[in-house]
């Protein structure tokens, strides 16, 4: 045995790479750019701070049993060494021993238990909300649904497609900005609805320490509530497909006053929208508006130049439908495409934005029909 | 006891044939185990690279490399090569080489099978790789592949990954119906069972959860396919069916699955600790009923990885004390082993090396993983680096050093030569810086709020990304060193005792190094 | 291998106890089914119709909050409302609500509701003794129709429980049901004759035990 410990090597091969190893993450970390965070975030919602110091009840237990077993452990290989030349003891078992390393674990964990529980019934008791919201999840997109309110949109990403492709600078709120964020009231009790339109999401804000799967044809329950105003930024925790890294989620509490001002502008701004679905549109008015949703609802999996994935989603550029068979593309707009990804549009867009996104996608890419499809036209197919 | 080893003294045996179909045809439980370990290392490597993808492409914020859907491709595919091609047959192919020898049996006890069921295996694997080749890519819904996303919105290669994971799945479950024969029909008189040594006991457990939980998988797949072309709805809820439903059958056999990949690491640790301590290993029979009640408590937890799912409060409740108590027999395991340490006479040569590296890094998994457990917190946890931390602490560092440390312990009986042992030290603290490097910032990222299975991510956990990429590699390539280590001693070396290890015990130090290609056709006697 | 005897016995036990396995796999389906239906898991509720008992007793100084949601799926474009968006019901009480369905698409379509109630706790509670998801509705292309719900919340609703959502999401099956010739049929989904609609105008939601057991007899 002896032959095999001119291992020298072992110490100064470790203490070569520890040094490059400090050195490398010195360098990582003079470059940083953003705060460096390191644990879960307390947040602004009672059940986060139970969360958080049930967290980090059990974190220190753990590091309290790590610290005296590796202890144990270490001591043994320091001070147990062959290279001591110490004679090894001959104990092997201990029914005693056995015994009392079974139970004082079991009691700690009984320990752990308790609060553990007692958080627990406290994160499923949804009774008594003051604001009930929907959320459904989209492939890759939030639907949001005050249900007392009458309010109902749709939430997207932002950032543009420059910053995820390294083209332009990324901004702080990178891939954690939406274009409508889910607005809410500090201090009520908010319960949430949550269910799927495809495959399952799952809703997450840390801050609340809420997160659930949102299961197509199911509904489960949640709630919070949010003990400080604030812009809240969390992401989408289940994978669901492509863009599962690009839906985020960000929410906005207010206090009473400026949610009852936000409420009343939501209405305010309903009544607007369905007035122009009334007015005239031009076939520029229709392909800028057009581009806007083809950009939110489309480009993710036709792609922004029209030309789909080869194999997965077809191109929209040049092809028949977009080219020649007007009913059949606003059909397939409308309602969707059984047995593959396309959606049915027409329950998730309001006539304008159906009219300019087949509008668009009958004239962008040298698809150049000259056709103008109008909110009245989708009107009058979907019968209203 | 005598050697009775020299193979030209055994009557009507030969050895092995020349060329390729030595290894065609061959049943020889040395030859297959040594098949399967190559095949594991090949799909190591293979699983590795879709590995160093992943981390290129998150070195930075930003898509740099890969478009989205290629890299769920590629978590998906890491995660289904790394499970069932690289740790379960590197663990078959460690049963194949050492139980016979351990329990003293001639050979495995269907030898015909074992050819067969690693022969699986390469087309197997082909079938599954291929779909990446194929219109509209190859598996992108994960390794857990959650229905609907791997029905419905499946790309059409779905129905050769179900092919192939029933293929894997007859592989496993015919090694298993062999592992137990073998153990329990071919032990040498008077090994009696609680005479056996650990990795012989350790693999009769998972051969008996292999058994009862592949199957339910392969029932989970039919159920897709079935889902997918021939009109049922097992999953589909627009059909009376139910995505959770899944969830629930997958994490059934996923959760003994779990075990089924480091229950056999405990038998081999149990192995190189006494050995480089030079001192028996402590609680023997407390191990064993440890690892059968860790082995029954692994069918009553699946739904702690479904805590978000909606369970009722109550099953939430069950589901957590459930898996809280496996931290008890695994706590005592950790214990044993650290009793077998103290007041040892300790040397660290690479085995023991890996051995304590695994104990120390396995033990933090299971400290994340009973965090994990608490389901309150877990539902800040769940789905994030965090658990990506917590599986990899236990698989790579568990299950993967594990079978390094058992292919260093137990080389120079395979080749009859030692391993370069200074080059071996190197392998050992390049690995574990490499690890450490690369899974310990996934702690902070999740809980710093970063999603698993995402191609991009927010600027706050770009710094510890950018050091668990370079860990990654760090840790990738040294694997390398381990390609050149095997290699160098299968060719050549300093020659190996019979028992190379001072401290070692058991049938298999008995037989010569290398072992000869036919060993205890005279069963050995055990008093 | 002097003696194979021992692993034919190990091996057709093994053999057998994987087939067994296998077929466990799918017995898990059903266990499963009932174990949603004793604890409502998910929020599953039972898809046969709630076979009435006699002797409900109308609780008259309690009030739930019982709320429809109404979600189409993925490639289901059909508009899909309910009446109301939440009642105020004595357990006990036999209630109806209707639902209204529009086809707007080009070709005939068949649909499946699937519900869920949700706190899932109260899911057991929530009786239905007429739903329009116990069946599949086939529309023409424009066509539209009214849906019908009767249900009754159990008495025996735990008491922290105020409100019970009702969520119905509509599923598009044609692809995976051919499309039946109930075409002279359009609007009768169910067994309920379209002239006891006028019975219930959007006022009077809420009718009495006693009648319904009268508009029972009539089918």
């Amino acid at each position: 045995m002896d032959k095999l410990r001119d291992s020298g090597s072992g110490p100064r091969a470790q203490g070569l790479i520890l040094t490059t190893l400090f050195a490398s993450s010195a360098l990582v970390a003079s470059t940083a750019k953003a705060d460096w965070e390191l644990n879960m975030p307390v947040g602004v919602t009672e059940i986060s701070q139970s969360v958080y110091s049930l967290h980090m009840i059990i974190f220190w237990i753990c590091v309290v049993i790590a610290v005296i077993v590796f202890g144990v452990m270490f001591w043994s290989i320091f001070h147990h060494r062959k290279s001591k030349g110490v004679k090894p003891a001959s104990f092997h078992e201990s029914t005693t021993v056995e015994i009392i390393w079974t139970v004082i674990p079991l009691l700690i964990l009984v320990g752990m238990a308790v609060p553990a529980t007692a958080t627990l019934r406290q994160m499923y008791d949804t009774s008594d909300a003051e604001v009930d919201i929907q959320i459904t999840g989209y492939q890759w997109k939030w639907r949001y649904q005050y249900l007392n309110e009458e309010i109902d949109f749709f939430s997207n990403l932002t950032t543009p497609k420059e910053q995820i492709e390294n083209q332009a600078e990324k901004t702080d709120t990178y891939l954690l900005e939406v274009d409508n964020p889910l607005v809410l009231p500090v201090g009520k009790k908010v319960r949430f609805l949550l269910t799927s339109n495809d495959v399952i999401h799952s809703w997450w804000i840390p801050d609340f320490a809420v997160k659930k799967d949102a299961i197509p044809g199911f509904i489960n329950e949640a709630w919070t509530k949010i003990d400080k105003p604030g812009t809240y930024r969390g992401q989408c925790a289940e994978l669901c497909g492509k863009d599962h890294g690009f839906m985020p989620i960000v929410v906005v509490a207010m206090n009473d006053d400026d949610y009852a001002a936000w409420v009343a502008q939501q209405q305010t701004a309903k009544q607007a929208k369905a007035a122009s679905a009334e007015k005239e549109w031009t076939l520029a008015e229709l392909m800028t508006k057009g581009e806007q949703v083809y950009n939110t609802a489309c480009a993710a999996c036709h792609q922004a130049n029209g030309m789909g994935i080869p194999g997965a989603f077809p191109a929209l550029k040049g092809s028949p439908m977009a080219t020649q068979d007007k009913a059949g593309h606003i059909n397939i707009v409308l309602n969707g495409k059984a047995g593959t990804a396309m959606a049915a549009y027409g329950s998730q867009f309001d006539a304008v934005d159906l009219a300019a996104v087949i509008t668009y996608e009958r004239n962008a890419w040298g698809n150049d029909t000259g056709e103008i499809v109008t909110p009245q036209d989708i009107k009058q197919i979907q019968g209203q | 006891m005598n050697d009775m080893t020299q193979p030209e003294l055994m009557h009507g045996h030969h050895g092995p044939a020349r060329g390729i179909t030595r290894w065609i045809y061959t049943t020889n439980h040395k030859d297959i185990g040594t098949l399967y370990l190559w095949f594991s290392f090949a799909m190591f490597l293979i699983g590795g690279c879709m590995a160093l993808v992943i981390r290129s492409e998150l070195f930075q914020p930003g898509l740099q490399l890969v478009q989205p859907e290629f890299f769920n491709q590629m978590t998906t595919m890491h995660g289904l090569i790394m499970v069932f091609g690289a740790v379960m047959p590197a663990f078959v192919g460690l049963a194949n080489w050492m139980i016979p020898l351990m329990v003293g049996a001639p050979d495995m006890a269907l030898p015909r099978m074992n050819n067969l069921s690693f022969w699986i295996l390469p087309f197997a694997f082909a079938m599954l790789l291929s779909t990446l080749l194929m219109e509209g890519g190859g598996p992108n819904f994960g390794w857990t592949f959650y229905a609907p996303l791997s029905t419905t919105y499946a790309p059409p290669s779905v129905t050769f990954f179900i092919f192939s994971v029933h293929m894997m799945g007859i592989s496993s479950i015919m090694g298993a119906i062999n592992v137990i024969a073998t153990i329990l029909n071919m032990r040498a008189p008077g090994m009696t069972m609680m005479k056996m040594p650990l990795f012989v006991w350790t693999w009769l457990i998972t051969a008996f959860l292999l058994i009862a939980v592949m199957p339910v998988l392969a029932g989970v797949i039919t159920m897709m396919l079935m889902d997918i072309h021939f009109g049922t709805s097992f999953f589909d809820a627009g059909g009376g069916g139910d995505p959770v439903l899944f969830q629930h059958l997958f994490w059934f056999f996923g959760h003994p699955e779990v075990y089924i990949m480091i229950l056999p690491a405990f038998g081999i640790i149990s192995h190189i600790v006494p050995t480089f301590s030079r001192k028996r290993l402590f609680g023997y029979a407390s191990m064993v009923y440890a690892t059968a009640s860790i082995a029954l408590l692994s069918f009553v937890v699946w739904a702690h990885h479904m805590f978000t799912v909606g369970l009722p409060l109550a099953g939430e409740l069950f589901f957590m004390y459930s898996t809280m108590l496996i931290a008890v027999p695994t706590g005592v395991k950790v214990f044993n082993w650290i009793s077998t340490m103290f007041r040892g006479a300790i040397s660290f040569e690479t085995p023991m090396l890996f051995a304590i590296g695994f104990i120390v890094l396995f033990t933090i998994g299971g400290f994340s993983g009973l965090m994990l457990a608490i389901s309150p917190a877990d539902f800040q946890y769940h789905d994030t680096y965090f658990v990506v931390a917590h599986f990899h602490y236990v698989l790579v560092p568990g299950a993967v050093f594990s079978i390094i440390a058992g292919a260093y312990y137990w080389l120079p009986k395979w080749t009859g030569h030692m391993y370069d042992e200074r080059l071996g030290q190197w392998h050992f603290w390049l690995s574990m810086v490499g690890v450490n490097l690369t899974f310990f910032p996934m702690h902070f990222i999740g809980l710093a709020g970063m999603p698993r299975r995402i191609p991009d991510y927010a600027l706050q956990f770009a710094d510890f990304n950018m050091i668990a990429s370079i860990g990654g590699f760090l840790f990738g390539f040294s694997q390398l060193l381990f390609l050149y280590i095997v290699i160098k001693c299968v060719k050549g070396g300093q020659k190996a005792e019979d028992k190379p290890w001072e401290g070692a015990e058991g049938l298999e130090w008995q037989v010569a190094s290398p072992a000869p290609y036919h060993t205890f056709a005279q069963p050995p006697r055990i008093d | 291998m002097k003696d194979q005897n021992p692993h034919k016995t190990t091996v057709s036990k093994l053999v057998l106890a994987t087939l067994g396995m296998f077929l466990f796999g799918f017995l898990l389906v059903p266990l499963y089914d009932v174990f949603c239906d004793i604890t409502g898991l998910n929020g599953k509720v039972s898809n046969t119709a709630y076979v009435e008992k006699e002797g409900f007793t109308i609780d008259p100084n309690r009030k739930v909050t019982v709320q429809f949601l109404t979600n189409t799926n993925a490639n289901m474009n059909w508009l899909f409302e309910a009446e109301a968006r939440s009642i105020q019901v004595h357990p006990g009480e036999l209630t109806r609500v209707s639902f209204s369905v529009v086809n707007p698409s080009l070709k005939r379509m068949t649909a499946q509701a699937v519900p869920s109630v949700s706190p899932s706790e109260g899911a057991e509670y929530l009786l239905k003794t007429q739903c329009f998801c116990f069946e599949q509705q086939e529309l023409n292309p424009g066509a539209s129709q009214q849906m019908t719900l009767l249900f009754r919340v159990d008495p025996q609703l735990p008491d922290h429980i105020s409100t019970l959502t009702l969520a119905y999401t509509l599923f598009d099956i044609s692809s995976t049901r051919p499309v039946s010739s109930i075409a002279e049929r359009p609007g009768t989904y169910s067994g309920f004759p379209a002239a006891t609609d006028s019975l219930f105008t959007s006022q009077s939601l809420l009718i009495s035990h006693a009648q319904t057991l009268r508009l029972a007899g009539g089918y």
